[in-house]
């Protein structure tokens, strides 16, 4: 297998567990890339990219670029915030538009659920979904599956507990496929209000005590508080959430074992996640940031590969 | 299949290849003395027994210890990227020291258009500005160049059609020691 069975990389639901072996056995090589003096290869020197950001965002965005960069492909970026689509051009306008320019791959993150899914059956070019409202974030879960892979040597048979707001996130949904893809144990914990209804349908425990959580777990995802996606308030205060869902140095330590600790960032400190945990030796936070860049060149390098010459 | 069945020829058995391996080695020496200022540089992922063989050779019958031997993967610098019918799979590169200022040789089985070689030029720029450059494989295939570069060290030269195919077998892979003319 030398081949994505995927002619876009909409979501992790989409792929299947040869192409997760391939992307990451790709990723490898670039990681070795990346770590040269000259980080850059000349795969992509003939392809265009185009990073449309219809949402804000830093890593996701700068980690994207970066990669494109690192495979010497030309780039176009585009936010939201300063374009034609606050003069109220519709999405399928601003990507043919765009494709006018001769674009080869186009990288999308939307507000919207499926609005990959939608450009990709309108449009001709390759999508790379980099989050799409509260739907999935693949190449996010591609790259902490990578991580855990890294730390722990493999992801099948481990057991990892995603921690927060379940509801809103898409990272978790897109990690709950890539981990059952690769054989893991799954459960999530958070306030009752933020674990979605019938979750235990793609074969996740539910836990709402978060020190059995961490006791039971060799790795803990701990996700980000979205406050901009909470139209109501599903737990009383920030205060609250912290004392009884947030991760600190104490509660750590008191399990007995030595478990690794991931965060997609941005991260609250002291929400969440304490100052102390995030800094530690057990957190891998700052890897998972090297190897996003090395997951996004993989995936963008295979999928440059299936466009014709 | 119908028309002409495959044919497979022996150009070289495993006693001529024992032979050149063992020239290919003293005229290294020839040149590099004690391989202080020397890197070898396996071009992956056929050149890299070939590589193995020589440094081997040169440290145990020859005596000349800690020669640096480097692996290298051209494949993200190829030139022909989307133009195949069937994608690559990449190799691992492992170069654990700097090239700048050394004397670095390439090493490959078979030199068909130097597309590889060009690639792998290009590769070697990511660990610095070598000296020199030098190019040694174990056969070279004549007149069927796309690009002006040539070896400065050949095990054989053949002259074969642009349809056979030269297939070098290793005994760590494929047990036995041999280069055979296929012809489809």
């Amino acid at each position: 297998m030398s081949q994505l069975s995927v002619q876009h990389l909409l979501g992790i639901k989409h792929i299947n567990k040869a192409d997760i072996d391939l992307i990451f056995k790709t990723a490898d090589h670039f990681k070795e890339v990346i770590n040269r003096s000259i980080k850059k290869v000349p795969s992509l020197r003939d392809i265009t990219i185009a990073n449309l950001f219809f949402e804000n965002s830093t890593r996701t965005k700068l980690s994207f670029e970066l990669a494109e960069k690192r495979l010497s492909a030309d780039i176009i970026n585009f936010s939201a915030s300063q374009s034609s689509v606050k003069k109220g051009e519709t999405l399928i306008d601003t990507a043919n538009n765009i494709l006018s320019m001769k674009v080869d791959i186009i990288v999308m993150r939307h507000p919207n659920v499926g609005a990959c899914d939608f450009l990709s059956k309108h449009v001709n070019a390759k999508i790379v979904n980099a989050g799409d409202g509260t739907h999935e974030h693949p190449t996010q879960a591609l790259l902490d599956s990578y991580s855990i892979r890294e730390k722990l040597g493999s992801v099948e048979g481990k057991n990892i507990v995603i921690i927060g707001d379940i509801l809103h996130s898409r990272v978790a949904l897109s990690n709950i496929y890539a981990l059952k893809l690769q054989g893991a144990h799954i459960k999530v914990c958070g306030p009752k209000t933020l674990i979605p209804k019938y979750i235990e349908s793609l074969g996740v425990g539910i836990e709402y005590d978060i020190k059995k959580a961490l006791e039971w777990c060799d790795v803990a995802n701990v996700l980000r508080v979205q406050n901009e996606r909470m139209e109501v308030n599903y737990f009383p205060s920030t205060r609250e959430y912290a004392q009884l869902f947030g991760i600190n140095k104490k509660l750590l330590d008191s399990i007995g074992k030595k478990i690794t600790i991931m965060h997609p960032g941005p991260i609250n400190r002291g929400v969440e996640i304490s100052s102390d945990v995030a800094d530690s030796d057990q957190s891998i936070i700052l890897n998972q940031v090297e190897n996003g860049v090395a997951v996004r060149m993989a995936v963008i390098y295979l999928l440059a590969q299936q466009i014709q010459q | 299949m119908f028309g002409i069945p495959m044919s497979k020829k022996t150009l070289l058995s495993s006693k001529e290849i024992h032979i050149i391996l063992h020239r290919l080695a003293c005229q290294l020496i020839e040149n590099h003395h004690n391989f202080e200022n020397t890197v070898l540089i396996g071009i992956q992922p056929r050149g890299v027994f070939l590589a193995e063989r020589l440094v081997t050779i040169l440290q145990n019958e020859y005596a000349i210890p800690n020669v640096k031997l480097g692996l290298l993967d051209i494949t993200f610098y190829r030139d022909d990227f989307r133009r195949r019918e069937a994608p690559l799979e990449a190799n691992k590169t492992h170069i654990d020291f700097i090239v700048e200022n050394k004397n670095v040789v390439f090493i490959d089985d078979v030199l068909f258009s130097g597309r590889s070689i060009r690639a792998a030029l290009t590769a070697i720029q990511s660990f610095g500005r070598p000296s020199d450059i030098e190019l040694l494989v174990l056969i070279d295939r004549r007149f069927s160049r796309h690009l002006p570069i040539q070896p400065d060290y050949t095990g054989r030269q053949v002259d074969v059609i642009n349809e056979e195919k030269v297939a070098v077998h290793w005994k760590e892979k494929d047990k036995i020691d041999a280069v055979y003319i296929i012809n489809n």
